[in-house]
């Protein structure tokens, strides 16, 4: 009886993944009707993150490998240096943290019909890369501890609020034809 | 010549086996319950992308999942990527109204909350996806996850 029971047991043990659902969360914009209005952003506050229908990768015109992408998007919104190329910083008022600089640097995530998934997720799985290590450098640097372990819904919202994710999409382009 | 003594007891005494079933049972039943039996049957080849920086999705309650990938019956369906929704095969004019359908089924306080979970295989093109996203904005269904495996993380500066 034990034997037969011990056989089922690592059985169940060795075939069973606990699987729960994991992936990269991300919010979409609302529809609008007729996009004409298209906010003006000023240039330096841009990062155009270009992948192509071959998964070649363009960031501001310079073709990039995808595994640099993490580098450039934490200089382009942390911007050290003040640098009139990147991003100008708002100062905002936020709860807990005081005056912060916040950044108004957009990513502009265009992609193509053809580009692979794969691709897209990898592109996108950078981008939330440079954001979590942004957001672990304020956290730190605040509250002595990284992001995911502040345990404090109020203390995780400011600094939400002080490096928000700033992804815009737009309609992917269609040159690689339909497929 | 001193003799070793030859009467030591040399055998350990036995540990109880009476319990072991019920013990063994009980580990048997808690994976049994544990293990979650995909509920829907698949349609289409998914195995998803790899992924560093991602999140569980605590709240199974409040997701709901679409599947896209090659069917698995190509004979019948064809190559091209192809939709799933709940137990069929779908076209992406359906995606609004199975949301639509999904928030109905949940309260009414948690129904902005409804997450998509888009689990899509790693050879799917852009295009199919991007006219999904397209539908999931006209449902007003913003909030969504795409779906990935986790992928062992790279070393943290």
């Amino acid at each position: 009886m034990a034997d037969i029971s011990f056989l089922l047991l690592t059985f169940f043990l060795l075939t069973s993944s606990i699987n729960t659902d994991k992936g990269i969360s991300r919010k979409l914009s609302p529809y609008v009707e007729a996009e004409s209005k298209s906010a003006e952003v000023k240039k330096r506050n841009i990062m155009i993150v270009l992948v192509n229908a071959n998964n070649q990768l363009m960031v501001n015109g310079n073709v990039e490998i995808i595994s640099n992408l993490k580098s450039k998007v934490i200089d382009f919104l942390a911007n050290p240096a003040n640098s009139p190329e990147l991003p100008e910083k708002a100062i905002k008022n936020i709860d807990l943290l005081g005056n912060v600089q916040v950044s108004k640097g957009v990513i502009s995530l265009q992609s193509d019909r053809g580009t692979s998934y794969e691709t897209y997720v990898k592109i996108q799985d950078e981008l939330s890369l440079a954001y979590t290590e942004l957001r672990n450098r304020l956290s730190r640097e605040k509250f002595g501890r990284k992001f995911d372990d502040l345990k404090s819904e109020a203390k995780m919202e400011a600094i939400q609020k002080a490096i928000p994710i700033n992804i815009s999409e737009t309609e992917p382009k269609n040159t690689g034809g339909n497929k | 010549m001193a003799r070793f003594k030859k009467n030591i007891r040399k055998d350990v005494p036995t540990i109880n086996t009476g319990s072991m079933s019920d013990i063994i049972f009980m580990f048997l039943f808690f994976f049994m319950v544990i293990t979650n039996i995909r509920e829907t049957t698949l349609f289409v080849k998914y195995t998803p992308p790899k992924a560093t920086d991602i999140q569980k999705l605590e709240k199974k309650s409040m997701s709901c999942s679409i599947y896209i990938g090659q069917p698995v019956k190509t004979a019948v369906y064809g190559t091209e990527p192809r939709i799933q929704l709940n137990d069929q095969l779908a076209e992406v004019a359906d995606v609004q109204e199975f949301i639509l359908k999904e928030r109905a089924a949940r309260p009414e306080n948690v129904r902005q909350l409804l997450n998509t979970i888009l689990k899509v295989d790693k050879n799917v093109k852009m295009g199919i996806i991007s006219d999904i996203k397209l539908e999931l904005r006209k449902a007003n269904a913003l909030r969504i996850t795409y779906a990935t495996f986790r992928e062992a993380k790279k070393a943290e500066n």
